[in-house]
């Protein structure tokens, strides 16, 4: 027997999977609250408690952990055009398992930096300029953020050409500064990686020894991914498959939590119509979207706020108040729906959430009118072949009927122009598995992708 | 080296031209940052931004230059791009005009160089080399 035991100290939860990486199967899971604002070994050593109890003293060869708990990766983007650099900068940060508190363009103020100190914002992306192009801004943009005495890691994506300015400023205000290659050297072409990269080794290094996550390190092997790093590699693996191992195509992920609501899209999403035309910014093969003010407790009043007053009131007259409801989840963070009603509510939420957040994520159709009769413009990914959507998170894995919540990310008539999924099958995360197989897909990809084409439920 | 930004503007799909220039100005020393095809004022404003660009040359052979080009050098002067050299050629208006007119009138429209249709890339050159002082 050779055992791996993988955890995931999330905001709320400590979950660990233990998994038989000879036989491809998952032994026995568990979880505990995550205790990181006392001492996150507590949380962790309970949850292990819980584990041996259940499935009996286990000896592991390898013990890996992913995390979100404090807060998760808070990141500040900043980039020169809204639809170029600074929408670059943003996929960097999600691809990477962050979550962006605050997006800047052009030129940065004063006020601006200030923002980033009150936000307590952990890494700051600072982006713009195709390589040999703009670098004025990116150089005002770095001494802003030395005038102001940024303390926290400042990761330098943009212009390749300005790297040894921008050096000498980080060098000047003794900033932390990371330099990578451009996040777009070319117009319209995507290049992350090494952003992606970069971000991940501070976390390791800097952000979980600032949030106390790295004692829990005196016990285990490491804390190798921020948890939405891991859930990116675990979905991306079953997507594409491994060696010999058939993956399930090209799928959409969605994760409804407290605070926010996460979009992952597996596929190049390029058009499936000749009257249609790509623009923009390429997209990645593995995309990831999260909606800070989209959630099911903490973040339930920005939920009220991306509605309009009228459909409120159509909730109002099936006796459904909205408001009500959302200031109490809010107020009551760890509320647990015990009636059908409560359950209605929170299904409501988790629907509205969906909504909101594949809008926000899925690629758009634009007519035009030519001399050659109608085309359509697509801006961002088509995913209406989507083979597969795959649900987790509370809402979804508790509701008697999660379809209905999966469903809202489909096809809707309404919205004719989004290129949303139009025939997939649904499946659930029932056990959370998802971070855990990113996690073993480190050292072993085939057996993480057959764990998860056995564990995923369809529905 | 210098940056020139090119596309074709508005509904228009002609892309052949569009790479002739591109070849054209990248073998004579240019930095080409192309939008391509079915672009819009803001595609190539953005494109300038981050590139950094010294000139923006505009094509449109489809007769609707004249509606697709309305308030560009306005957009321009609104995203910093304070005095960017704007060229524009091809078959810029509907039908055969008088092309002194239409000259006059893309240059109140704040277009630096407008050229007749037919005219090749080669001849513009010289104006280019011109204005941005080589």
């Amino acid at each position: 027997m050779k055992n791996y035991l993988l955890i995931d100290f999330g905001s709320t939860n400590t979950k660990l999977t233990a998994v038989d990486v000879e036989k491809d199967e998952i032994i026995g899971t568990s979880k505990h609250f995550t205790t990181v604002s006392e001492d996150i070994r507590i949380g962790y050593n309970n949850a292990l408690k819980e584990l041996f109890a259940k499935c009996g003293e286990l000896k592991f060869e390898k013990i890996i952990a992913c995390s979100s708990a404090a807060g998760g990766l808070k990141m500040a983007a900043i980039g020169l055009v809204e639809e170029l650099t600074v929408e670059a900068a943003k996929r960097a940060c999600y691809g990477a398992g962050g979550k962006v508190d605050l997006v800047f363009s052009h030129y940065i103020t004063k006020a601006e930096v200030e923002k980033i100190k009150d936000k307590k914002i952990d890494i700051v992306l600072l982006a713009g300029g195709i390589d040999g192009g703009n670098s004025d801004c990116v150089i005002h943009n770095a001494n802003m953020l030395g005038k102001g005495n940024i303390k926290v890691p400042i990761v330098y994506a943009g212009n390749k050409s300005c790297q040894d300015d921008i050096k000498e400023i980080f060098d000047k205000y003794e900033l932390d500064g990371y330099i990578c290659d451009n996040i777009m050297p070319q117009l319209n072409v995507l290049n992350i990686e090494s952003a992606k990269d970069a971000i991940r080794k501070i976390f390791l290094n800097n952000i979980i020894v600032a949030k106390g996550i790295k004692k829990v390190e005196d016990e285990i092997d490491g804390v190798v991914l921020p948890t939405p790093y891991a859930v990116l590699k675990a979905s991306e693996l079953l997507s594409k498959g491994y060696l010999h191992e058939k993956g399930l195509g090209d799928i959409v992920l969605v994760d409804i939590g407290g605070a926010t609501t996460d979009v992952y899209s597996m596929g190049s999403g390029s058009p499936k119509r000749s009257d249609v035309i790509l623009k923009g910014l390429a997209e990645p093969y593995a995309k990831r979207t999260v909606e800070g003010d989209l959630g099911m407790r903490y973040s339930a009043e920005g939920v009220i706020k991306a509605l309009s007053e009228e459909q409120i009131k159509l909730y109002q007259e099936r006796g459904i108040d909205l408001v009500q409801e959302a200031q109490f989840r809010f107020e009551h963070v760890d509320m647990i729906p015990h009636n059908a009603h409560d359950e209605e509510v929170d299904r409501e939420f988790g629907e509205i959430c969906t909504d909101i957040a594949i809008s926000r994520h899925d690629g758009k159709m634009e007519a035009i009118y030519t001399p050659m009769g109608m085309l359509y413009y697509q801006i961002g990914k088509d995913l209406t072949d989507v083979s597969y959507i795959i649900g987790t998170g509370g809402v979804i894995i508790n509701d008697h009927d999660p379809r209905k919540i999966l469903e809202k990310l489909c096809y809707d008539i309404r919205k004719p122009l989004e290129l949303r999924p139009k025939n997939p099958k649904y499946m659930l995360d029932k056990n959370y598995i998802l971070s855990a197989m990113g996690l073993l897909s480190l050292y072993y990809p085939e057996v993480a992708l057959k764990i998860m084409k056995k564990n995923m439920k369809l529905i | 080296m210098k940056t020139i930004v090119i596309g074709v503007i508005g509904a228009d799909v002609h892309a052949v031209g569009n790479r002739i220039i591109q070849y054209v100005l990248t073998e004579s020393g240019y930095n080409v940052v192309n939008v391509g095809v079915l672009s819009s004022q803001e595609d190539f404003i953005n494109a300038a931004i981050e590139s950094n660009a010294d000139m923006i040359l505009v094509s449109s052979l489809y007769g609707q230059g004249e509606i697709d080009c309305r308030g560009f050098r306005d957009k321009c002067d609104e995203a910093g791009l304070k005095d960017i050299p704007l060229y524009i050629g091809g078959n810029i208006v509907v039908g055969k005009q008088n092309f002194e007119d239409v000259e006059k009138r893309f240059k109140a429209m704040g277009f630096n160089r407008v050229y007749a249709p037919g005219v090749p890339i080669d001849d513009v050159l010289p104006d280019i080399k011109k204005d941005l002082g080589e």
